[in-house]
């Protein structure tokens, strides 16, 4: 269990995060929702320590941030952020088996390669993984990158928008993996997302952000009502319940 | 409330006549005003052969210099950009020193010549790649300039090395304007009509600025635009390291003192970039001859001093704003 | 796999021509005296060929970039500026410039005590980052290019002889006692780099992928820039001068190997380093009869492949 409390981060004179507090859940899909500028990626990398808060308080498994070993809590938490520009030509094996580094310090053991193996199986990259990153395609890429996260095998995963970008098909391959990881090896998954049909169908709860503040949060079907959508989107929301899914149309 | 525009106007040409008249009068042989108006021989050539040279070659490489780096930042889009950042001081050296060993004549335009292609060339090539570059870190830019101009330099010394000439390198390319006497300044006046063609394409730069499509969406010729910035910098560079040496810094700071104060606007702000730019070099160079009075300290000692400080300022407090 | 095969031959090559450089000529009858000159002299040139390019190396990693090398910081202009200082106030004769330990040591901490100042002074302020350490670095470089130059200027002709003998890096009158004290710290920073050598990396993927695998970003930049410091600082005193050379071993290491590795990078620049150099001191000596301008070779010949690069597009 990771909570925040009051969580504040000003920029300037400009208040990006403001008094936010949450909980993030083990076996639970966490997805950050919200406008752009709601403050969504900042909370985030507060979150996981990319970022520094101004005030509030983190507790990652009920022990505060500022006193985790950070070669400790890399065990614990891997986070992956958007932009990942890699100078260096490398395999897509190579790239995975820096997951391990936190557990092994680069000297790979043979437990390391199991899983390495695993995490390549999980995001079907096991006939790529020889090649090199900059011969895949920007979607293949980026499961590369959640392969490493998952090699890493943390209780805590961080995503900052991991659908950018990517087709129909890579994204919902994507929120596959990230539902099994939650829901059959028991971890806690925090996603930031643009898509908010992509929350619904594969997020557990969700959190909705605007102008920095939190405007709700809990389970889709408590934060997903047309009358709170509208008013977190500043434009007309009708959602319909198709088979067992809840669908967000939004095109006036 | 005072400072109209011509408040302004009048209040700078006060200080630019002040400095004006101390350059005039501070030297190692004395001069006063009752002798001139005496018509004292000595004390008229001392002014026509030495003093009003100096002052008009200060003027006209200070004004060029700064023009210079203005427009060099609106070329690669960096503001950290000026010929002595972009490796055009480094090859004009490069092209002085080839000139001094391989061109036997003394003419000036052959010499001119040969440091004007060498700074346009090794220009050219950098721009090229900068516009290549993908990830355009601000002070990326300069680095690479930078390093660019110490391996054009690590060749200007080699050239040196094999021909003794090592010495002799470093007090030619130090600025100073001691050396400068009638008939050994005269093309710097070509800098004038560099400045007025930059200000002539003044708007056309601010959109290059902007980037490659933005200036081929409005129908600009961009490379075209780019080789004749480059033009226009290597040319005054050279100018200012034949007649003058290497100034360091003056191109890189006054253009971001005075765009700090003014804003953007390219038009508006070129002639305050020139006017700032004399005053910056005068009264460098009326330090430098008072502090060790009656010798004299290189201009270019004084401004890398002054000039490092101020650019390394400018680089914290960009820092700080984020 | 193939880099195995050209790390062999590298090996090979490098032993084959440190054999000859020691053994070319030896007898029974001389070998004392040979081997007494050329053992400091093989052993100088071997230091400043691995610390500089393990130094650029790490210093590309930290950057995040495939063109800089730390001599951009202004560790030359600065090491001229003493020199020149030190034969303007004392003259040429003087125990600093002439005894080769004392100017040794004078010259290591000013250029260490330096950089640190101006890392501490950068690193205690908030937001840093480090291209613009580099280009504060430049800025007083190009400040201490000008102090030197102005000096050099008022230099008497006669002495600036010995100056100049100093501007440019020499394997000839490298001291022998010095060499063989040098070798400690020098040594034990390499030992350093290739300990955290899995460390750097994780660099290569970014700050916020190394933070998230639990590597202190900021620290170990700090801490590399520290052990550079001392790398680049000793062996500039030590043999003067060389630019370019580390920017032409790593990046033709990169060219031939596909390693993205450190320990291995490490060593194989460190070979190729020393193989350039040996052999190039051979060839100035035996085949060109040169003297001293080996660093001024390596710069042109470093100088002209940078502008290739530049030119080619391909860094």
């Amino acid at each position: 269990m990771i909570t925040l409390s009051k969580l504040n981060k000003t920029y300037g004179s400009q208040r990006v995060v403001n008094e936010a507090s949450m909980a993030f859940e083990q076996g639970k899909i966490t997805a950050i929702i919200g406008p752009n500028g709601a403050g969504k990626s900042t909370l985030l990398s507060m979150a996981s320590r990319l970022t520094k808060l101004d005030d509030g308080a983190i507790r990652i498994a009920n022990v505060a941030l500022q006193d985790w070993d950070n070669a400790e809590l890399a065990k614990t938490l891997s986070v992956l952020r958007q932009a990942n520009n890699v100078n260096m030509r490398f395999s897509v094996r190579e790239l995975v088996a820096f997951g391990r580094f936190p557990h092994s310090q680069g000297r790979l053991t043979p437990e390391d390669e199991n899983k390495i193996d695993d995490a390549l199986a999980k995001l079907d990259l096991t006939l790529l993984q020889h090649k090199y990153l900059d011969q895949l395609s920007g979607g293949q890429r980026q499961m590369a990158f959640i392969a490493m996260v998952v090699a890493q095998d943390t209780e805590y995963v961080f995503l900052d928008e991991p659908l950018n970008n990517l087709d129909i098909k890579h994204s919902v391959e994507i929120m596959q993996v990230l539902r099994r990881l939650a829901h059959d090896f028991g971890k806690a998954v925090v996603i930031v997302i643009h898509d908010i049909n992509f929350a619904a169908s594969y997020a557990d709860n969700l959190v909705a952000m605007k102008q920095g503040k939190v405007v709700c949060q809990g389970s889709v079907a408590e934060v997903l009502t047309e009358q709170q959508m509208s008013q977190i989107y500043d434009i007309p929301f009708a959602i319909h319940d198709i088979g067992d899914k809840k669908v967000c149309v939004y095109f006036g | 409330m005072a400072f109209t525009p011509r408040f302004a106007a009048s209040f700078a040409l006060v200080m630019l006549a002040f400095l004006a008249c101390s350059s005039l009068f501070i030297g190692a042989s004395e001069l006063s005003l009752h002798a001139i108006w005496q018509g004292n021989e000595q004390a008229w050539q001392i002014l026509t052969v030495s003093r009003i040279p100096r002052l008009l070659a200060i003027v006209l490489a200070g004004a060029g210099l700064s023009v210079a780096g203005l427009i060099m930042q609106q070329i690669v889009q960096n503001r950290f950009a000026s010929p002595s950042t972009t490796g055009t001081i480094d090859c004009a050296v490069l092209g002085y020193v080839a000139g001094m060993i391989f061109i036997s004549s003394d003419a000036l335009w052959l010499h001119f010549g040969s440091i004007f292609l060498c700074a346009m060339a090794g220009t050219l090539i950098l721009v090229r790649f900068i516009q290549h570059l993908q990830f355009k870190n601000a002070v990326l830019v300069p680095l690479i300039g930078i390093m660019y101009g110490n391996v054009i330099s690590a060749i200007s010394t080699f050239i040196a090395y094999k021909y003794d000439l090592v010495q002799t390198m470093a007090t030619w390319t130090l600025a100073n304007f001691a050396s400068v006497l009638q008939g050994n300044y005269e093309m710097l006046f070509l800098a004038i009509p560099a400045c007025f063609i930059a200000y002539y394409f003044a708007r056309q730069f601010s959109a290059i600025s902007v980037g490659k499509h933005f200036a081929t969406n409005l129908g600009l010729n961009y490379q075209g635009l780019v080789t004749l910035g480059v033009i226009l910098v290597a040319a005054i560079a050279a100018l200012a390291v034949m007649t003058v040496g290497v100034i360091p810094f003056i191109g890189l700071i006054v253009p971001n003192v005075v765009a700090l104060i003014m804003g953007d606007n390219l038009k508006r702000i070129l002639p305050w970039t020139a006017y700032w730019g004399v005053v910056l070099v005068l009264l460098c160079d009326v330090i430098g001859r008072i502090i060790i009075f009656p010798y004299e300290i290189p201009i270019a000692m004084i401004i890398s001093i002054i000039g490092g400080a101020l650019f390394i300022y400018l680089i914290l407090r960009d820092k700080r704003h984020g | 796999m193939a880099n195995r095969y050209k790390f062999t031959a590298l090996l090979l090559a490098c032993c084959a021509v440190v054999a000859l450089f020691i053994g070319q000529g030896l007898t029974l009858d001389n070998y004392q005296f040979f081997l007494s000159r050329r053992i400091p002299k093989l052993l100088a040139i071997i230091l400043a060929a691995v610390c500089i390019s393990a130094s650029s190396l790490v210093f590309q990693t930290i950057t995040n970039n495939r063109i800089l090398t730390p001599s951009i910081l202004g560790f030359d202009s600065l090491y001229l500026l003493i020199q020149a200082l030190l034969v303007v106030l004392w003259g040429t004769s003087s125990v600093v410039i002439a005894h080769p330990i004392i100017n040794f040591l004078i010259s290591c901490a000013v250029m260490t005590g330096l950089a640190l100042t101006l890392f501490h002074f950068y690193f205690s302020r908030k937001g840093n980052d480090i291209f613009t350490l580099l280009l504060l670095g430049v800025v007083l470089g190009s400040v201490f290019s000008s102090c030197a130059n102005f000096l050099i200027m008022l230099i008497d002709p006669n002495e600036f002889t010995t100056l100049q003998a100093m501007m440019f890096a020499s394997f000839n009158n490298v001291n022998d006692t010095l060499v063989y004290w040098v070798s400690l710290p020098l040594v034990l920073c390499l030992w350093w780099l290739l300990r955290s050598a899995a460390t750097l990396d994780v660099l290569w993927l970014g700050p916020d992928n190394a933070t998230s695998l639990g590597v202190n970003g900021p620290k170990m930049v700090k801490r590399c820039m520290f052990i550079i410091t001392v790398m680049v600082a000793i062996s500039t005193a030590l043999v003067g001068p060389v630019l370019f050379f580390g920017l032409i071993t790593v990046s033709l290491t990169r060219q031939v190997f596909q390693w993205h590795q450190h320990k291995y990078l490490i060593i194989a620049s460190g070979l190729l380093a020393v193989l350039l150099l040996v052999s190039g001191q051979w060839v100035v000596e035996k085949v060109l009869g040169f003297d001293t301008t080996i660093s001024v070779i390596i710069n042109f010949v470093g100088g002209t492949y940078f502008l290739y690069l530049l030119y080619k597009n391909k860094v």
